[in-house]
């Protein structure tokens, strides 16, 4: 009996138990070999101005912690839009034309890896002409050119994989180009997209923090970094958790989408 | 020249050494208005043979026109009923019989088209799953779908992949009348391929054995000379029909004995010799024993 009534609530009690075991880390470390660490309670009292009051504004780069958290999110909108707008036509691209995927497969498997804090310098160069844009555009370059692999490689595999079936009705009912692009190759692609958009969005929310904390612009990001110039360590806690939190969140968001379309 | 006109046409898959021969030399014509029926082992090369007629593939040699054309590419004016439905999985019913009914009369109005897709599910008895998606349907549904999907296009040639096959006996006599039916209204030309000699025989004005595979080809074509309408309950007694059963399924089961077939087969032989170290070997792949080289010619 009782042994029942605890598996009833394990979903929420096992979590807190890991949550818990963290936290005496933490407190274990910060009060032994790291001493300049805030603990968890300071970390808490210091922080909570912005938690509690999440909205609000003080200065440019003293404001709550949800709308530091807006402005990240609206800037990873813009790029992650970017990335798929780039990436899935390239991806069908890839998954259509064997010459194509041939001559662009390499230059794709070399600039992959690169990490965006390599990128970032490279986007500020090229829109130093902007003026007083170029950090936010260098920064959705950067987004876009880290964010749109997943979605690239995906769709073309999704393209790859179209059962033979689905093509021969394309052949024999004669379809237009447009429209077996869009009857056809679209719809049996995207269950297989969504899983490249998903991903996309994993890296693009990961891009936008380097970027906010080289280029100093309010968000999550730039929040941390100048906090870290403070020496105010507990926010730089503060802005690891929402940073995570949000992650998180998107994650599932895009992972309920995905599943609708796998379904369907 | 025949409406529909095959002449020792060829084909086989894979290249050097793994290449299997499928079709050999076949021959076949057709007349316009003609239903013919193609009866066949399974895997004998009876869906290579209808997806060479519809232009999905391409035959190694040999030649085949309609209405004097050349075959090249698929088009609608073959409607096909493939083995596998092929029905578009996030397209329901009525969508996937409008998607084929758009292409093919594009300038009907609107209600014009609806009104054509709707008598073909209905004739399908398919109205109660209108808008249902292909995987909501049982296989044979699928079937009903796709058999009304080829009806709709109105073409001048039906190509018919065992389209009853995942019938029940009701279902399917059903739709076998449904389509002696059709075919008789409109005197449309319908090549059938089936695993069943009687469906054949009830259905057809020809029917033509397929001998086993490999190097599978067109037997002599035995004609059904029973009168039409013709009835499935006095069909079973007809001294004609009875015959003419007799006649096809001897044929093909003398040619699968004739068929003496040699297979060559790389066997893997237990491993008791040492591995062949000077074989070219990609990384990654089980390395190549020496008795594993040796090609083995069995009898069946
Ligand atoms: N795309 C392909 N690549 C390689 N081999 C193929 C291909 N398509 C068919 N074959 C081979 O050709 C032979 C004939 O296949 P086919 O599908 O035409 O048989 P079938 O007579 O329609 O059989 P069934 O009655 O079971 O449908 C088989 O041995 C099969 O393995
Ligand atoms: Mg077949």
């Amino acid at each position: 009996m009782k042994n029942n009534w605890l598996k009833k609530i394990d979903w929420i009690v096992l979590p807190l138990i890991g949550v818990g075991c963290v936290l005496l880390l933490w407190q274990l470390s910060c009060s032994t070999w790291a001493k300049e660490l805030p603990s968890p309670a300071r970390t808490w009292t210091n922080s909570k101005d912005y938690i509690l009051k999440p909205f609000e504004k003080r200065g440019e780069m003293d404001q709550g912690i949800l709308r530091f958290t807006w402005y990240s999110l609206i800037l990873v909108a813009k790029g992650y839009a970017l990335a798929l707008i780039l990436g899935t036509p390239i991806g069908f691209f890839l998954g259509l034309s064997k010459t194509f995927a041939k001559t662009f497969d390499p230059i794709i498997q070399i600039l992959r890896p690169v990490s965006p804090l390599a990128w970032l310098p490279l986007g500020l160069v090229l829109f130093l002409g902007a003026g007083k844009n170029a950090s936010e555009l260098g920064a959705l370059f950067t987004i876009a050119v880290c964010a749109m692999w997943p979605t690239v490689l995906n769709t073309a595999v999704g393209v790859r994989a179209i059962p033979q079936d689905y093509l021969n009705v394309a052949k024999v009912l004669k379809l237009s180009r447009t429209k077996t692009l869009f009857k056809v190759l679209i719809p049996a692609t995207l269950p297989y997209m969504f899983t490249g958009f998903r991903l996309s969005l994993g890296i693009a929310w990961l891009v936008i923090v380097a970027a906010e904390m080289l280029t100093g612009r309010p968000g999550v990001g730039g929040f941390l970094w100048q906090e870290y110039n403070a020496l105010i360590y507990e926010h730089i806690i503060l802005c690891i958790v929402t940073i995570g939190v949000v992650g998180f969140v998107l994650d599932r968001l895009m992972s309920l989408v995905e599943k609708r379309f796998k379904a369907a | 020249m025949a409406y529909l006109q095959l002449t020792n046409v060829s084909k086989g898959f894979g290249s050097n050494g793994t290449r299997s021969e499928v079709l050999k030399d076949i021959n076949l014509s057709v007349n316009k208005g003609e239903f013919v029926a193609i009866v066949g082992y399974s895997g004998a090369g009876k869906t290579t043979l209808i997806s060479l007629i519809a232009g999905l593939l391409k035959p190694d040699s040999g030649t085949m026109t309609l209405n004097d054309l050349e075959i090249a590419e698929p088009g609608p004016d073959r409607g096909i009923v493939f083995q596998n439905y092929s029905l578009l999985p996030w397209l329901s019913v009525y969508e996937n019989i409008l998607l084929a009914v758009d292409q093919v009369f594009p300038n009907w109005a609107a209600a014009k088209k609806e009104q054509h897709v709707l008598k073909y599910i209905d004739m399908v008895n398919l109205t109660p799953a209108r808008e249902k998606k292909p995987h909501e349907l049982s296989g044979g549904m699928r079937q009903r779908v796709s058999v009304a999907r080829a009806l709709a296009m109105d073409p001048q040639i039906l190509l018919l992949d065992e389209p009853l096959g995942a019938l029940d006996a009701l279902t399917r006599a059903t739709l076998q009348d449904e389509i002696s039916r059709i075919w008789q209204e409109n005197q449309k030309t319908v090549v059938l391929i089936t695993n069943d000699p009687d469906e054949g025989i009830y259905l057809a004005d020809r029917i033509i054995p397929l001998t086993a595979g490999p190097n599978a080809t067109l037997g002599p074509s035995f004609k059904v000379e029973i009168p039409r309408p013709r009835d499935r309950k006095l069909l079973n007694h007809d001294p004609r029909f009875k015959e003419l059963r007799r006649e096809v399924v001897g044929f093909m089961q003398t040619s699968k004995q004739q068929q003496h077939a040699t297979l060559t087969k790389k066997l893997i032989l237990p491993d008791i010799e040492p591995e062949d170290l000077s074989a070219p070997r990609r990384f990654g792949s089980r390395p190549v024993r020496r008795n594993e080289i040796k090609e083995v010619a069995v009898d069946l």
